[in-house]
């Protein structure tokens, strides 16, 4: 029987026909989503912190209202993806418990430090860049509530790379401080930019599974190749150089070769070891641990509340 | 200390006036004030409603999956409930 | 003549430093609220208030003329030249002082901003007009909080009550008239702060009500923002605030 219906689903997956939340589906491809759902959804909130540091420091008016509305829409996408993962049975309490006691994982990006401005630019474009190129696929992933929960993301996005690429063309024209406010922060978030699309295909155990059942459609490899080529052009528009004297144009491959990344320091700093990984945990636990007395009260006034409209009817 | 969930909500939207709401999300509140509201902050950031309405998601009830043959493909042969099933001359513009 | 100018942009001014200010405050709050829902409401609430500043900012820069701009304006005054209410500028601290902190100046603001919608200074009144709208929503969101902490548990309960207590001495300043506002309000541009003062308790005393929270016996009330005489606080605010415009002067960002 079990057999049966996985040949079913497989069917269905290959057909392009989109699975449910109540449809029958084998247990590993639910764990599959859920993990990967869920780390998607804890990227997002703990993605918050790093940006969310220079909202009060943002240099002018026009800034800070679009800093702040960014990090706002990272909340709202933390949110339509716990709910996603929701639907596959477990709440959203229990995935922040696994977030809070290190078991869950987040993208490694955020456990680096924000130091000047134009983090904030180099953060929008190669950060929010590398996380289109891997979430435009999943629009069109197999597991429905998770795609309709990325064509939202997707389109709310949209306006992240572009704010984040506008901080930093302002910077590449002003003054040389300035100018080299942005070489720097270029320097510092390029490996770990193209470290985002995770190891490489052939050290990337559950891939071939995740591609067969189409909740990925791209290798890593394909997309860090292409968050490459195109991020090329954009640098040379600035005026910056990408901090890697092995990339050159290959014409046979029609992409661009780049030099190898540095494998130890991203395992170091998934293994909890990287600059912010303790700070930014912490900021998450602080922040629903101090929340605590805030969501017992609204629950026992909702309670109270019901019971005495009950009261009410029954006086009546 | 472990608290209570507060409860999960559907949330649908009528994006302008004339159009069905539709389902857009979920989100948690604790109570019906408070998830309208959420909604409203949630799933109305960029203009995308003027009308809004919520339900505990527990009070959703769905048919069966494993009925979806049963109940719907029935459906499929009554395709003398389409306009294209009948004939008519060619003449007649409007019909 | 040109007196009369200065007196309607310290006016602007302060209307904007207001909102300016707890904008700011509000916004240290984004990525650590205590629940996703509320963080992404009260930044909401964040960006109406600095989204109003800026349209008082660019009109006190246009009276004022030459090179002034709505960030020359937030970013190049100094702690006295603010004009925001020593409330505004508390800490967050906690929920429950964000939240008592929010209520006290968003009935203060929805009332202002319905005389307002009647002021004699036409721009006044067009952002007063979409101003209201904002302020009707965020005075029904920290009401509905009030009440819910106020008779949620026996912990929120008290924590409540206590910073009832604490910032109940800041919350007078909006009615204590400075010579700006009276003279704003002689030319019918201004509120008139006793009538607003009658509304305000009114509410206060409604919600507050139903929150099963006490009034605090004392009737002592500080004041000193709206001449520019703040706590410590403003000029770490600022000093946070104004970072970039100091260390890099005359740069575009």
């Amino acid at each position: 029987m079990e057999i049966k219906l996985e040949e079913i689903f497989q069917e269905k997956i290959d057909q392009e026909i989109k699975i449910e939340p109540r449809d029958w589906m084998p247990e590993k491809y639910r764990k599959t989503l859920l993990r990967q759902i869920s780390q998607h959804a804890h990227s997002e909130i703990v993605g918050m912190l790093p940006e969310g540091n220079w909202i009060t420091r943002a240099p002018n008016l026009r800034r800070k209202v679009a800093l702040l509305a960014k990090v706002q829409d990272e909340a709202g996408h933390g949110l339509y993806l716990y709910s996603a993962a929701e639907t596959l049975g477990m709440s959203r309490d229990e995935m922040l418990e696994e977030l809070h006691s290190g078991k869950a994982k987040y993208s490694s990006i955020f456990n680096y430090p924000t130091l000047t401005w134009a983090d904030m630019g180099a953060i929008g474009w190669l950060v929010d860049g590398a996380a289109i190129m891997n979430q435009v696929p999943l629009c069109r992933t197999s597991y429905g509530p998770y795609a309709r929960a990325m064509v939202r993301v997707c389109k709310e996005e949209s306006f992240h790379q572009r704010q984040g690429y506008e901080i930093m063309l302002t910077l590449s024209k002003g003054t040389e401080a300035q100018k080299a406010m942005a070489q720097d922060a270029l320097n510092r978030w390029w490996w770990p930019s193209i470290m985002m699309f995770g190891p490489n295909d052939d050290n990337s155990p559950n891939s071939a599974q995740s591609m067969k059942w189409k909740i990925k459609r791209f290798s890593n490899d394909e997309l860090r190749q292409k968050f490459v080529d195109v991020t090329v052009a954009q640098t040379e528009i600035l005026g910056l150089t990408i901090p890697d004297k092995d990339l050159k144009w290959n014409a046979e491959r029609g992409h661009y070769d780049f030099g190898t990344i540095n494998w130890d320091e991203f395992f170091q700093v998934v293994a909890g070891n990287g600059p912010c990984n303790k700070q930014r945990l912490k900021a998450r636990v602080d922040a629903w641990e101090n929340g605590a007395w805030v969501r017992e009260a609204a629950s026992a006034y909702a309670e109270k509340r019901e019971a005495k409209v009950k009261n009410q009817i029954e006086a009546a | 200390m472990s608290t209570k969930e507060w409860p999960l909500w559907e949330v649908f939207i009528r994006a302008k006036q004339g159009l069905n709401h539709k389902h857009v999300g979920s989100l948690h509140a604790a109570d019906l004030q408070m998830a309208i509201e959420n909604a409203r902050d949630v799933y109305t950031r960029r203009m995308e409603g003027v009308s809004i309405w919520v339900v505990e998601s527990k009070y959703v009830h769905a048919s069966e999956p494993s009925e979806q043959e049963a109940l719907f493909e029935p459906a499929n042969d009554k395709i003398y409930r389409h306009p294209t099933f009948y004939n008519l001359p060619e003449e007649l513009n409007h019909m | 003549m040109a007196e009369s100018k200065d007196i309607l942009i310290d006016y602007v001014l302060h209307l904007a430093d207001n909102s300016m200010i707890l904008g700011q405050r509000n916004a240290e709050w984004c990525g650590h609220g205590p629940v996703l829902e509320q963080d992404i409401a009260l930044t909401n609430i964040t960006l109406d208030l600095i989204g109003e500043a800026r349209s008082l900012y660019q009109y006190a820069a246009e009276l004022k003329g030459g090179d002034s701009t709505e960030d020359s304006m937030a970013f190049l005054r100094d702690v006295m030249q603010y004009r925001n209410t020593l409330l505004l500028e508390q800490k967050n601290t906690d929920w429950a002082y964000t939240i008592t902190r929010q209520f006290f100046y968003d009935v203060f603001h929805y009332y202002l901003q319905e005389a307002l919608v009647n002021s004699s200074d036409e721009r006044l009144k067009e952002i007063a007009k979409k101003t209201i709208k904002e302020s009707t929503y965020h005075l029904k969101w920290s009401s509905e909080w009030m009440i819910r902490l106020g008779d949620g548990t026996e912990i929120s309960h008290l924590k409540m009550q206590n910073a009832l207590n604490d910032l109940w001495e800041y919350s007078g300043e909006f009615f204590i008239p400075s010579a700006t506002e009276i003279e704003m309000q002689s030319q019918g541009i201004g509120a008139d702060l006793n009538a607003l003062s009658v509304k305000w308790k009114s509410k206060v005393e409604e919600i507050l009500n139903e929150a099963t929270l006490n009034i605090p016996e004392s009737s002592f009330q500080q004041k000193g923002g709206k001449t520019g005489l703040h706590s410590e606080h403003m000029g770490y605010i600022l000093a946070e605030m104004q970072y970039l415009q100091r260390a890099y002067p005359g740069a575009e960002w």
